[in-house]
């Protein structure tokens, strides 16, 4: 894989405190990539210094091989899509999408020309002579993508893009910066803090939290093989059940769960003593016997698309389970036992 | 939700407040128009005193009065003006530094000390370095007293402007220079001008500073329109004193109103975002 930007032990202090703690990362050309984590992880912080707005106290930041850590902002070839967009609110909206193109020495001709092209790209043309205060949020948006592609960065950063726009904007942005980002072939930073952002969109994503990259990997194995509770708890909902492992045979092992069920799961060898279990809520099918848990119903919940189930296990702890709201699934009601089956792979232990 | 109107009391103070403000004002604006050389009975509408302040005995010497005050505030807010914005963007944009606080009460610091005290040590500051009292020494005193005007209308428009415009800005290739001069300038160019017509109005309107360091024979509209009045009052001084009255009003609504048109564009823009 070509990097189009490494990280290499990228340290940040704001006099004693530290807001990156090293990070490493490798972030592939034409690579649609995340950092996913909670406010103050430092994901913005990391997104920032790739930009140039906050200097690198220790480590490189390299884009395509070259060292751009001590780089003033104009003079990286990256660009930024800001979370308020941060549209100059005295230009139109041609004139904003052609200010980089104008930095960077274009003549008038052809920056209007190439900057029209942006704006029919995000199909704003006809707004081309208006202010950015009389577009709307999701307008000004694309405008503020319109604007960062423009002079062809190496590099796209975006910094929460979609937060300030309401439920179904946003699931539609998803898809238009997906497509985007496949047409124009850049490789796009961006960060959130909305999990099903970057499920949905990422070809990779690396999880953050307290200046430190827990795990990086494609959404896939994010959600479905976390590497500890971090990740496991902050992407999707999970049970997170502390277990004692028995005894590891053939890369499986077999775990007691609080109330005394025994489960196997995958396991690396020599694991032993207590350990965390994710088992993730919709990977259950419940039966009126048998399973390898058995729990009693306390309620159910209807979420529309889907049921949630909470149980608790014979042993105390509260465990969810989640059921396709169909006509074929048998709702239990509260207070019936029940058995939960596995399925295969549904069970995972965490490293911590 | 009760209006201000039903507190008890608020149509007396409110009323008597006017009063007490205004109907001086309204009275000397009156009888500017007085055809009577008596300044307190009424004689019938006439424009007699506007005339005599462009044509009577006096209007040479407030023709020149006029001429220095009109040049000394145009040079003094400019240049006040430009060092202020210097200032704000320092203040504002210029992340913690040493010394801020005490910045902002230097910079401040002429708004709440005493004019009289300004103008005996601005005197005894210009004796002691051996400058002679004149045009030039009225001239420097208003530039300093003019800072702190023109500051407060630029570097509240100033922080009112978030920092992300200069850095898309800085992003998108600019260099610091071209950030400042095609995204901040413009932004502040409100707040510039609310603070350039400020200190030109404070500048025009200065007596107790002028008249310790402006020397013999060198007038201002307001000590001219003083020296006139120790020798007895005549209601050409009426006269002056509306149209002088109208230049400030004038000069202080443009500036609110530019500031205010300023204030709503911005404003806009975070609404919508």
């Amino acid at each position: 894989m070509k990097a189009a930007i490494e990280l290499r032990q990228v340290v940040k202090r704001y006099g004693a405190t530290t807001a990156l703690h090293g990070v490493t990362l490798e972030i592939g050309d034409n690579e649609f990539f995340t950092l996913l984590g909670p406010s103050g992880c430092g994901k913005t912080t990391l997104l920032r210094m790739i930009a140039g707005f906050e200097d690198v106290t220790e480590g490189q930041i390299l884009l395509f091989g070259e060292d751009i850590s001590g780089r003033e902002p104009n003079r990286r070839p990256v660009n930024t899509v800001f979370q308020q967009y941060a549209l100059f609110p005295h230009m139109s909206v041609i004139d904003n999408v052609a200010f980089g193109l104008k930095m960077k020495g274009m003549d008038l001709a052809s920056r209007r020309q190439r900057a029209g092209r942006m704006l029919e790209m995000v199909h704003l043309l006809a707004f081309a002579d208006r202010l950015p205060s009389q577009l709307s949020g999701g307008q000004q948006q694309r405008v503020a993508l319109a604007r960062a592609l423009a002079p062809e960065p190496k590099v796209l950063l975006l910094d929460e893009p979609l937060s300030a726009l309401d439920l179904k904007l946003r699931q539609a942005m998803r898809v238009e910066l997906k497509q985007l980002q496949e047409e124009t072939g850049i490789t796009f930073v961006f960060v959130t803090h909305d999990q099903e952002e970057a499920l949905t969109m990422s070809d990779r994503i690396a999880v953050m939290s307290a200046g430190r990259v827990q795990q990086v990997g494609p959404p896939r194995e994010i959600y479905e093989a976390p590497v500890n509770r971090f990740v496991a708890d902050f992407i999707g909902e999970t049970n997170l059940l502390e277990v004692e492992v028995e005894a590891v045979e053939g890369g499986m092992a077999r775990v007691v769960l609080p109330g005394g069920h025994r489960i196997a799961c995958p396991a690396a060898a020599g694991t032993a003593g207590r350990h965390h279990l994710s088992i993730r809520p919709e990977r259950l099918a419940i039966a009126s016997q048998g399973g390898e848990i058995e729990a009693t119903v306390e309620r159910v919940v209807y979420l529309g698309t889907d049921l949630q189930i909470i149980t608790r296990l014979d042993g105390g702890a509260a465990f969810d389970v989640r059921l396709q709201n169909s006509a074929r699934v048998a709702v239990p009601a509260p207070g019936t036992r029940v058995g939960l089956h596995l399925e295969e792979g549904a069970a995972r232990l965490l490293a911590d | 939700m009760k209006g201000v109107r039903h507190y008890p009391g608020f149509t007396a103070i409110a009323l008597g407040c006017l009063l007490v403000l205004y109907a001086p004002m309204i009275v000397v604006g009156i009888y500017s128009f007085n055809g009577s050389t008596s300044l307190t009975t009424w004689g019938g509408f006439s424009l007699r005193w506007y005339a005599d302040v462009f044509t009577g005995e006096e209007a040479e010497r407030f023709g020149m009065a006029t001429w220095n005050s009109l040049t000394i505030a145009f040079m003094a807010a400019t240049v006040s003006t430009v060092i202020a914005t210097a200032a704000a963007v320092a203040m504002v944009r210029g992340g913690r530094f040493r010394g801020k606080a005490g910045t902002f009460a230097l910079i401040n610091l002429p708004l709440m000390v005493p004019e009289i005290v300004i103008a005996v040590a601005t005197l005894i500051f210009f004796s002691t370095i051996g400058l002679e009292t004149g045009y030039l020494t009225v001239l420097i005193a208003h530039v300093t007293f003019c800072i702190p005007f023109a500051y407060l209308p630029i570097s509240a428009r100033l922080q009112g402007i978030e920092g992300t415009y200069e850095q898309a800005a800085r992003d998108l290739y600019a260099s610091r220079w071209q950030a400042f001069s095609l995204i901040l300038l413009p932004l502040m160019a409100p707040g510039i001008v609310s603070g350039y017509l400020l200190a030109f109005i404070i500048s025009l309107d200065d007596f107790i500073i002028t008249n310790f360091v402006k020397g013999a024979g060198m007038e201002t509209l307001p000590t001219a329109i003083f020296g006139s009045v120790k020798q007895g009052l005549k209601p050409n001084i009426m006269a002056i004193s509306t149209m002088l009255l109208v230049v400030s009003i004038l000069f202080v609504t443009l500036s609110y109103l530019i500031n205010r048109r300023g204030q709503k564009t911005l404003v806009q823009q975070g609404d919508r975002a």
